[in-house]
């Protein structure tokens, strides 16, 4: 059983709440514009008091983020926004703690804290804007980047592989995982509520659009002709189908998920997997997490939402114990144990 | 029949137990040290160990060594050369020979002066048959052969036997300093009290090494150090890492904040961590971060969210931190961190101690980026100053660098346990909840400290962050006139700490000669030279800071009162430069040492006098 300890409000709460009266300095057009909205939709509804929120952030478009939202705010140093949060989190676990980040600075810079936060399942919630760029230093590849792609900094095309963020995460033993489009913004209020409600590091990979560097660089998924065969939509419980008429599924043949169509060469409903978000075992949600187009639909929703202790917890319960049990009650104990002689 | 010899009564004894890795010299050293403790010496001990954890067998390359200085007064340093030698192989024999006393007494392991050992350490010939050690009083004892005798009725492996030497060795070494080997056993009891057999073991060789020099043939006399005249009150024996940790948790229980350390594992600043990690009971959470940065970031993140944040580390850690420095600067929030210092630049010698980290302590960050700057100067001061860093931090709102370094660090000596009542309050600045003139950048104006007002707290509500904010509301901002405001308020907010620390101490005469100045872990060993200098009549005084930015308000006066001032420092300058820009007009001289060593004394009279003579001539 893992502890909770954010108090929840005693009165109910508005988007009102949570809107900040700074000038959001986002580029019209920007997805990140509709994440903002996302979160001032979903924090009111969270039911935590307003005074226990708090955003942290690295460096990048999406690292301003805390200065248009009313919670409590750091913003950063580029890459560290986990390990800011960690100390936040793990000094006070009665805060919903939440990190505005990008593709650059969780999974280049900051690398090693975003693997590392994920490991240790402190509870926090992080929002990663996808837009596959470097935006604020104006177009530079990034670790999500498409092979391939010419940049400011690839004119002849990029010869690194990109990350996939899902692979990352659930390689990482992450224990939640979503993937929304930040021009759905129901399902990314519905994904970051229960990112809110899951005890542990829930990363929510917003593929997001830049319109000045990068415009359409989620076009393959987004497509309006495309969208209905090149997306599935994830629901716990339910089975994994798609395209226009929800002819579509996905099997598991062998050990590989395939694109089938029910009712064509023998597949029957029941060879349609079904969704467990909550499955421990990360082996589905790992192959979900690496689906494609054109081969197969992009999963969009909870991939992966599994129970495990959090960090935080498992500080607090140590700290608890150790309390009850060792003789050292406070300073004047420390200083006088163990080998200590007088001299008169 | 026992034989009567003669005891030499000594005001101080150094005594280094130094073998291969495995030979368990530490452990002995530390039995030593924490007896004379119980039997009332005054002591300083430093462990002297390589970097690799087991170097080859025997080779030069894996010595380990453990220095301790015992006296009937008190005691400022770990000693320059020893009195006592025990060496447990010929490559210990070999590094250390540069350190006895001329004429001082080296016990040996005859056993382990065979052929093998000879040539992996280079001695062409044995060194205890040759006569190279002629003017030494010379004890070879026959410890291997003898540790396994002792312990033959026990029925352990000659390995296991063989693990017990270092207790043999301490046999002598008790029975030659005069020193109850029943003390001793109290604390094998309490090391070794589970494990009945190696309990037995470790006892039975160390009565067999005392029972061993009893019979010495040739022992003219034994030593015998008198019990100190300390100040009343309880003592135990400290090192400097742990008394920065327990001077950090002091200071979270009086100011109500609890303590959060993130931190990364360093030679030599791992211990601080875990130390604080055993220290649950009173709070303490500890993080053990992925990295040196994750480690201060996380630290800056639980400052923000109220508690007392440290992150420990030493040079190579300090340089990677050195952008989050800049973040806690200018989002002004409290965030100690702990250096100590090893000898660089990069990997450099990382368990030699140096005093170069102090130009990067003070300068070594992108923009106008100013800190406060401690140093301690003694294992057991770094209590003190640990508690000091701790209260200034909170109550001024700015990140403070406290500098120790490996020599205090990893030595010990006595420290007069205090009582936590008695140390001065810290009151951080804590915002009250629903304040409605709360502001982000709003300042008290003695100090210039803005409010901490903690997530989770009603009506704070706030966000900060590493751009450019307006001063008092706090919002970002890129105007030219508001960013000089800044960059000027945040360094009269560290010039302002010197009205809050102490006067500048001068140990001698108010003018003179000669004023000698020193900061950090150089107190002890200049403090010894100066004050037998002193007793014979020399017009010399000495000035060892311990805070560094701000310098004490009476710095300059202090300064300009000498003929001549001369700065000592295990570094090439760096103390000395700083004050030239500080206090410019004096006629500063240096001298430095950069061989990873502490100062000597004798060196360090020798530099003195020769300073006061030219003056003379």
């Amino acid at each position: 059983m893992i502890n909770n300890r954010i108090s929840p409000s005693e009165i109910s709460l508005t988007k009102k709440d949570f809107m900040s009266d700074q000038m959001v300095k986002w580029c019209p057009g920007c997805g990140a514009h509709a994440i903002l909205k996302a979160v001032e939709n979903v924090f009111p509804e969270i039911g935590y008091k307003k005074e226990n929120f708090m955003f942290v952030s690295g460096i990048g478009c999406s690292s301003r983020f805390p200065y248009y939202l009313n919670t409590y705010g750091i913003h950063g140093i580029h890459g560290r926004a986990a390990a800011i949060a960690t100390g936040v989190k793990v000094s006070n676990p009665g805060l919903s703690v939440w990190i505005a980040t990008g593709d650059g600075d969780s999974m280049a810079i900051g690398g090693n804290h975003f693997i590392h936060v994920i490991r240790r399942n402190l509870d926090v919630n992080i929002l990663l804007f996808n837009n596959r760029i470097y935006g604020l230093t104006k177009g530079q590849y990034s670790p999500t980047t498409p092979i391939g792609s010419i940049t400011k900094t690839s004119p002849h095309g990029t010869i690194e592989h990109p990350f996939v963020t899902a692979g990352l995460v659930m390689g990482a033993q992450g224990t939640f995982f979503a993937r929304v489009l930040d021009s759905d913004i129901k399902m990314m209020s519905e994904v970051m509520s229960e990112a809110a409600r899951h005890d542990g590091t829930s990363v929510v990979e917003i593929l997001q659009n830049c319109i000045i560097f990068a415009d359409k660089a989620h076009s393959l998924v987004t497509d309006r002709e495309l969208k209905e065969d090149y997306q599935v939509h994830l629901k716990h419980g339910e089975p994994m189908l798609y395209g226009k008429n929800r002819e579509k599924g996905i099997q598991l043949k062998g050990t590989k998920l395939q694109g089938v169509v029910v009712g064509l060469n023998g597949v029957e409903m029941e060879d349609i997997l079904i969704h467990d978000q909550y499955e421990k075992n990360p082996g589905i949600h790992r192959m979900l997490g690496k689906m494609e187009p054109p081969d197969l639909p992009m999963a969009l929703g909870v991939i992966r939402s599994a129970e495990y202790e959090t960090y935080d917890d498992m500080v607090e319960i140590q700290v608890e114990s150790a309390k009850e049990t060792s003789e050292i009650k406070c300073m004047d104990d420390l200083l006088n144990s163990e080998e200590t002689f007088e001299i008169k | 029949m026992e034989k009567q010899l003669t005891i030499k009564e000594k005001k101080s004894l150094v005594i280094k137990f130094v073998g291969d890795s495995g030979d368990g010299m530490q452990l002995a050293g530390n039995l030593f040290s924490d007896t004379a403790a119980v039997l009332g010496n005054d002591l300083f001990t430093f462990p002297d160990y390589p970097a690799e954890i087991r170097a080859p067998h025997n080779t030069l390359a894996g010595v380990s060594g453990f220095q301790v200085q015992i006296g009937k007064e008190k005691i400022f340093s770990s000693g320059d050369l020893c009195d006592i030698l025990v060496a447990m192989n010929p490559a210990s024999l070999k590094t250390n020979l540069k350190w006895i006393r001329p004429g001082g007494m080296i016990i040996t392991d005859s056993d382990a002066f065979n052929e093998k050992a000879l040539e992996k350490s280079g001695y062409q010939s044995n060194p205890l048959t040759d006569g190279s050690l002629d003017v030494y009083k010379l004890i070879k004892a026959p410890v291997s052969s003898l540790t396994r005798e002792s312990v033959s009725h026990l029925n352990v492996s000659a390995r296991a036997a063989d693990r017990c030497r270092n207790m043999f060795a301490l046999g002598i070494v008790t029975y030659i300093l005069n020193q109850s080997k029943e003390t001793t056993f109290k604390f094998l009891d309490r090391k070794f009290g589970s494990v009945v057999t190696v309990l037995e073991m470790n006892k039975t060789a160390m009565s067999a090494g005392y029972t061993f020099a009893e019979n010495i043939e040739n022992l003219e006399f034994t030593y015998k150090v008198p019990k100190a005249t300390l100040k009343k009150g309880v003592y135990r024996n400290i090192s400097g890492n742990v008394a920065t940790a327990w001077g950090l948790l002091a200071a979270s229980e009086r100011s109500g904040r609890p303590l959060f350390l993130g931190s990364y594992p360093i030679t030599p600043a791992t211990e601080i961590l875990m130390e604080l990690t055993k220290n649950k009971s009173l709070g303490a959470k500890v993080f053990q971060a992925e990295d040196e940065i994750a480690g201060i970031c996380s630290a800056l993140g639980a400052s923000f969210a109220g508690s007392l944040a440290v992150t420990t580390t030493s040079g190579p850690g300090l340089s990677l931190k050195s952008e989050a420095i800049g973040l806690a600067v200018m989002t002004e929030l409290p965030l100690v961190i702990v250096n100590v210092q090893r000898a660089g630049p990069s990997t450099g010698m990382p368990t030699k101690s140096e005093q170069s980290d102090l130009l990067q302590a003070l300068y070594g960050r992108n923009g106008a980026c100013p800190v406060i700057v401690m140093a301690a100067s003694t294992p057991a001061n770094c209590f003190y100053y640990a508690y000091e860093a701790a209260k200034i931090s909170m109550e001024h709102m700015t990140p403070l660098i406290l500098l120790t370094d490996g020599y205090l660090g990893n030595g010990s000596e006595l420290f007069r346990i205090p009582k936590v009542s008695e140390l001065p309050d810290i009151s951080p600045p804590l915002a009250r909840a629903n304040d409605k003139n709360y502001k982000p950048y709003k300042r008290n104006p003695e100090t210039l400290a803005r409010q901490w007002a903690l997530p989770g707290t009603e009506g704070l509500r706030h966000r900060i962050g590493g751009l450019e904010k307006t001063d008092i509301d706090g919002t970002v901002s890129t105007d030219p006139q508001n960013h000089q405001i800044m960059v000027k308020i945040r360094e009269e907010k560290v010039k302002k700490v010197a009205e809050s620390i102490p006067l500048q101490k001068v140990e001698g005469e108010k003018t003179g000669d000669l004023l000698v100045v020193s900061w950090g872990g150089t107190e002890g060993s200049i403090k010894t030279a100066i004050r037998e200098m002193q007793r014979v009549g020399k017009s010399i005084s000495h000035a060892h800071f311990n805070h560094i930015m701000p310098l004490p308000r009476n710095t300059g006066k202090i300064l300009g009162s000498y003929k001549k001032v001369v700065v000592c420092e295990l570094n090439e300058g760096q103390f000395i430069k700083y004050l030239r820009i500080e206090h410019p007009g004096i006629k500063y001289l240096q001298y430095n040492k950069i061989q990873g060593l502490p100062f000597f004394t004798d060196e360090l009279i020798d530099k003195f006098n020769q300073l006061i003579e030219e003056d003379q001539s």
